[in-house]
This record gives C-alpha cells, sequence and structure tokens, in this order.
C-alpha cells in the first residue's frame, strides 16, 4: 500500500486538484449556460428567417450564418487568446474560470447554434404545415412545436456541446482559467507529476462519461417517435 | 357551402411560369361530400395549399358560408383557417404529444383553459372511437388510430368545413373503408361540408355526393355522382364504372350500353334480340351501385356486317336510346382509351 499512501501525501491531488474540479465545473455550468440560451436563441433565428422558413429574413439569415461561420472557424486555442482584451473589458479580468466563460460561450454558441439549426431543420415539414393550417401564430410553432417536437435532436445537441466545453474549459485552463487543464500542464507537464497527469485525465473521462449518460438517459424519456 | 371563384395559381420557375392552377370555379353545397379527382400533377396539392391558405392565389377567391378567405388579412388569417379543419395523408400529428394532447393543440391555440380543452377533446376521441388511447403517443398507434386522431383534432375548432387530402392513401384497403365510413358519418351527423381529395376512385365512390376531375389545373368534368356516372363517354364515367379488361376478338362493331336504375335490371342483349331477332355478344360487363343507383355498364359485339343491313349499329344504338339507355358505337382505340382513363384514375378492377 505504499504508493497509496504516496498518492494521499501528495498536495496537489488532495488540495489542488478538488479546487481545480470545481473550477472547471464552474466553467462549464456557467459558460453551459450562456451557451445554450444563446445558441438556441441563434438556432431558431437561423431556421425561422431561413428561404422557406416561418419567417423569411434573408439579409438576417446571410448575416447570422456568417457570423458563426466565422466564429466556428477560429481554432478555439486563437479564439481565447484574441479574446483577452475585449474579457478584460466585459468581466475586468482575464485570469479565472469566469473569465475563461466569455470565451468558452463566444466559441461553442455558435456551434451549438447549428445543431439546434439542424435539429429543427429535422422537423417534417408536414407537421409545421398542420399546425399553421389549424391557426397557430408563429411563436406559438416555434415553441409548442418546433421545439417539443425536436427535443431529442436537440438534448442530443446539449450533450455534445457540454462535452466539448468540457475539452475546452482544459484549454482555457492554460492561460489563466484555472481548473484541471492548468493542474495537469502545472503539475503534470512542467513537475513531471505523473500521478496528477493520470489523475487529472481520469477525472475528465469520469466527467465526460457522466455527461453521456445522462444525455441518453434524458433522449430516451423524450423521445416519443 | 364552399365556393371558389375563377382561382389561379401560377409559380415562378427561374424564368418560367408554372401555372398549377388554371382558373377554378367550383361551388359545394353545405352538407355535402365533394370528391376532388386527379392523377399527380394535375395541381391538387396546389390546390389544398390555396384552400387552407398555406399559399396565397395568384387570383381569385375562395370562400366559406359568404365570407372570403383569400382577401383576409394576414391578421384575420389565423381565424379565417380555424373555420377549415384538415385531415392529412399522413395524419401530422405531433410526435411529442399524447393522443389527447394532439387533439386539444388546437384549442389550445385558441386559449382554452385546459379543463375546457380536455373535456372536449375527450369527447371527439369518443367521436372517433379513440377514448381509450388518450394517453398513447402517436408512434404506439396503427396508421388507421392515427388518422382517427387526425380527423378527431381536425374537428376540435368546430370547422364548417373538413378538407381531406388523400387521407387513405397512406392506408391498406381495410383501414381505407373504416376511415371512410367514419369521415361519412361524421358528414352527416355534424352537418359537416367535406372536399376530399383523392388519386384513387375507390374513395369517391365510397362517400362522395359529387365529383369533380382536376386535369392540367382546370376543372374539366363535375357533377353530382349519378350524373357523371350516366355521361357515357366522359372521364368520370368511365372510371367510375369501369368495364373489365375485355378481348376484343369480334369483326363486328362495338356497341358501350349504360343503364340505368330500372334499365339496370333488365338484359340488354335479351332486350336487342327481342326487337332485332339477332343477338348480340357480350364482350365485358360490369353492375354497380353509385349513391343508391344502381348501374349495368355492358361493351357488346354485334354480328358481323350488322352494319350494312338496316336493322344495323346504328339502329341498335338509336333503338336503346329511345328505350332508357344511353348507347354509342366505338372504335376500339376508344375502348382503349377508356381502360387508360379508368385505370390512371384508379378505378380499374
Amino acid at each position: 500500500m505504499n504508493w497509496f499512501q504516496e498518492l494521499l501525501a501528495n498536495p496537489a491531488l488532495t488540495e489542488a486538484l478538488p479546487e481545480a474540479l470545481v473550477e472547471t465545473l464552474v466553467m462549464v455550468g456557467i459558460a453551459g449556460v450562456f451557451t445554450l440560451v444563446i445558441g438556441l436563441a441563434l438556432g431558431v433565428i437561423l431556421h425561422v428567417t431561413a428561404p422557406g422558413g416561418l419567417r423569411p429574413v434573408s439579409w438576417l439569415h446571410v448575416l447570422l450564418s456568417a457570423v458563426i461561420n466565422v466564429t466556428r472557424s477560429i481554432p478555439y486555442a486563437i479564439l481565447m487568446v484574441a479574446l483577452i482584451p475585449f474579457t478584460a473589458w466585459l468581466v475586468g479580468t482575464s485570469i479565472g474560470p469566469i473569465a475563461a466563460c466569455v470565451s468558452l460561450t463566444i466559441g461553442t454558441a455558435p456551434f451549438f447554434a447549428r445543431l439546434v439549426e439542424t435539429s429543427l431543420r429535422e422537423v417534417p415539414s408536414g407537421t409545421v404545415d398542420a399546425a399553421r393550417v389549424m391557426g397557430s401564430t408563429r411563436g406559438q410553432i416555434v415553441r409548442k412545436v418546433l421545439l417539443p417536437e425536436a427535443m431529442p435532436g436537440l438534448v442530443a445537441s446539449i450533450t455534445t456541446t457540454l462535452v466539448m466545453l468540457v475539452g475546452y474549459s482544459a484549454m482555457a485552463g492554460l492561460i489563466g482559467g484555472g481548473g484541471l487543464g492548468r493542474l495537469a500542464y502545472n503539475y503534470g507537464y512542467q513537475r513531471f507529476d505523473t500521478a496528477v497527469m493520470i489523475a487529472t485525465i481520469v477525472i475528465m473521462v469520469i466527467l465526460v462519461q457522466l455527461i453521456q449518460w445522462v444525455g441518453d438517459r434524458i433522449v430516451r424519456a423524450v423521445d416519443h417517435r | 357551402m364552399i365556393s371558389i371563384r375563377d382561382l389561379r395559381k401560377v409559380y415562378r420557375q427561374g424564368e418560367r411560369e408554372v401555372v398549377a392552377l388554371d382558373g377554378i370555379d367550383l361551388t359545394v353545397p353545405t352538407g355535402a361530400v365533394h370528391g376532388i379527382i386527379g392523377h399527380s400533377g394535375a395541381g391538387k396539392s396546389t390546390l389544398v395549399r390555396c384552400l387552407t391558405l398555406l399559399d396565397r392565389p395568384t387570383s381569385g377567391s375562395v370562400s366559406i358560408d359568404g365570407s372570403d378567405l383569400s382577401t383576409a388579412a394576414d391578421r384575420d388569417l389565423l381565424q379565417a383557417r380555424r373555420r377549415i379543419g384538415m385531415v392529412f395523408q399522413h395524419a401530422n400529428l405531433l410526435d411529442s404529444r399524447t393522443v389527447l394532447g394532439n387533439v386539444a393543440y388546437p384549442l389550445e391555440v385558441t386559449g382554452q383553459d385546459k379543463a375546457a380543452r380536455t373535456a372536449r377533446a375527450r369527447e371527439l376521441l369518443g367521436l372517433v372511437g379513440l377514448e381509450d388511447y388518450e394517453s398513447s403517443y402517436p408512434s404506439q398507434l396503427s396508421g388507421g388510430q392515427r388518422q382517427r386522431v387526425g380527423i378527431a383534432r381536425a374537428l376540435a375548432s368546430d370547422p364548417r368545413v373538413l378538407l381531406c387530402d388523400e387521407p387513405t392513401s397512406a392506408l391498406d384497403p381495410a383501414t381505407t373503408d373504416g376511415i371512410l365510413e367514419l369521415i361519412r358519418d361524421l358528414s352527416d351527423r355534424l352537418g359537416l361540408t367535406v372536399v376530399v381529395i383523392t388519386h384513387e376512385m375507390h374513395v369517391v365512390k365510397k362517400i362522395c355526393t359529387s365529383v369533380s376531375l382536376l386535369d392540367r389545373g382546370r376543372i374539366v368534368e363535375g357533377g353530382a355522382l349519378t350524373e357523371v356516372a350516366s355521361d357515357l363517354g366522359s372521364r368520370l364515367s368511365a372510371a367510375l364504372l369501369p368495364l373489365p379488361e375485355a378481348a376484343l376478338d369480334t369483326a363486328g362493331s362495338l356497341v358501350e350500353v349504360l343503364g340505368q336504375g330500372p334499365a339496370a335490371d333488365v338484359p340488354v342483349s335479351a332486350v336487342i334480340k327481342d326487337r332485332f331477332g339477332h343477338g348480340v355478344r357480350v364482350l365485358a360487363g360490369s353492375v354497380e351501385d353509385l349513391a343508391g343507383v344502381r348501374f349495368a355498364h355492358h361493351l357488346l359485339a354485334l354480328p358481323d356486317g350488322a352494319d350494312d343491313r338496316t336493322d344495323g349499329t346504328e339502329a341498335v344504338v338509336a333503338f336503346l336510346e329511345q328505350n332508357g339507355y344511353r348507347a354509342a358505337q366505338r372504335t376500339r382505340t376508344q375502348v382503349e382509351t377508356a381502360q387508360g382513363t379508368a385505370q390512371d384514375l384508379g378505378g380499374a378492377q
């Protein structure tokens, strides 16, 4: 049991690791909420304003689509560095988990918006026609038809987005976001502490598995197709 | 009453203009069950979309009980649409809602409170015989049951008109008859005006009181079912009263005869033999009841050389016409064309 006692004596694991885990969860949690709200709104607007949509507005659709594509084509590692001045202006600092949420949200919301758009597009046009014939307003069609009918796809998209956020949050750790990413870098890489490196990887794997498992359970519960 | 006046719909396809509806005129009296039949590409789907105002017609008007839907402003459009209940080919139910939730949907969008719409939805489910399925999801139902839910939902907003777009085209024959009987029964009980759009003559025969033939965006034939059936030589008549495939192995001339009502019960070949003394061969025949009237439709071959005699083909045709039959001499091509028409409109046997 020598190795186990050694692990327990390592302050990087007993003190820094729980702290880093909390920071990661804070980043994923806060950025997750913002991503879902902003991405959902953008995705709905994209779908509704598309040609042949409920309320076609071609300039808005083209503009939004272009902005989303530009954001998505910038690798997150570059985006988070490029956004440092904007982050400092917005939250007063560019260091720490809260600051990291700014670039995390901007990095993942457009991705999620595209997933939302794809899910909404899978609702059969006949179903939307039926709702229109029954005298539904556009708002009612979005709230009572499009979103509920697309729910299984939306939940699956949320799962994918959260998993991606876990990965991005580790990257954000490198430039001062904190969390498991920085822990692995500082201890595992710079101090050659293999135990911390392995522990971080194990926790990340468990976190992602947990998100995926919960997501799949919810999809099954809401899927009546 | 539905009244359609000079309805036109023109689509732009790049530089080209496609005329999907080319001046439709149609009046369907209250309580009637009217069939609109046509093969694919005739303009049926466009007509449905214009009647429900999913698409705005290019010109012309659609009015229900005297109020014009086609000129309604966007704000009134929602109200206008609620006056038409629509039944779709694939039911188009919301998969995320239970059967009860689906039927209650039209009431939800008009802002009725929950207790009222649940009570009304239950009542409608009773009407279509699905009271035990209210908490099932559409994916748990058979095609026929889904269509019944679709019909219940269409009736939720108390429409004056029920518009059925290929209501049974996705169903098997036994289920089809059940759904058609339900539509007919509801029309009788609730005094609904029903318009059924279909490519199958079976549907028209089963429930319609009148029918129109849609072809290339125009209504080319139409009227009460018995009236169009007795119009010998028309396309609707050929499709409503199709003859079995006949071997035209005769050198003599061909005569098509249609007997209606009492005339349908007398064997036409015996009538001819009594008068002219020469027999005729029956090449094909069918007897059918349409809207409560019996029709006997025959294709006869006169003896070879009958044309050259004074009691020849013309005399036989004239005699039959005088005695309450509809009769006409036919060429082989005409007989084959009629067969083709019957097949085209899903009426062939």
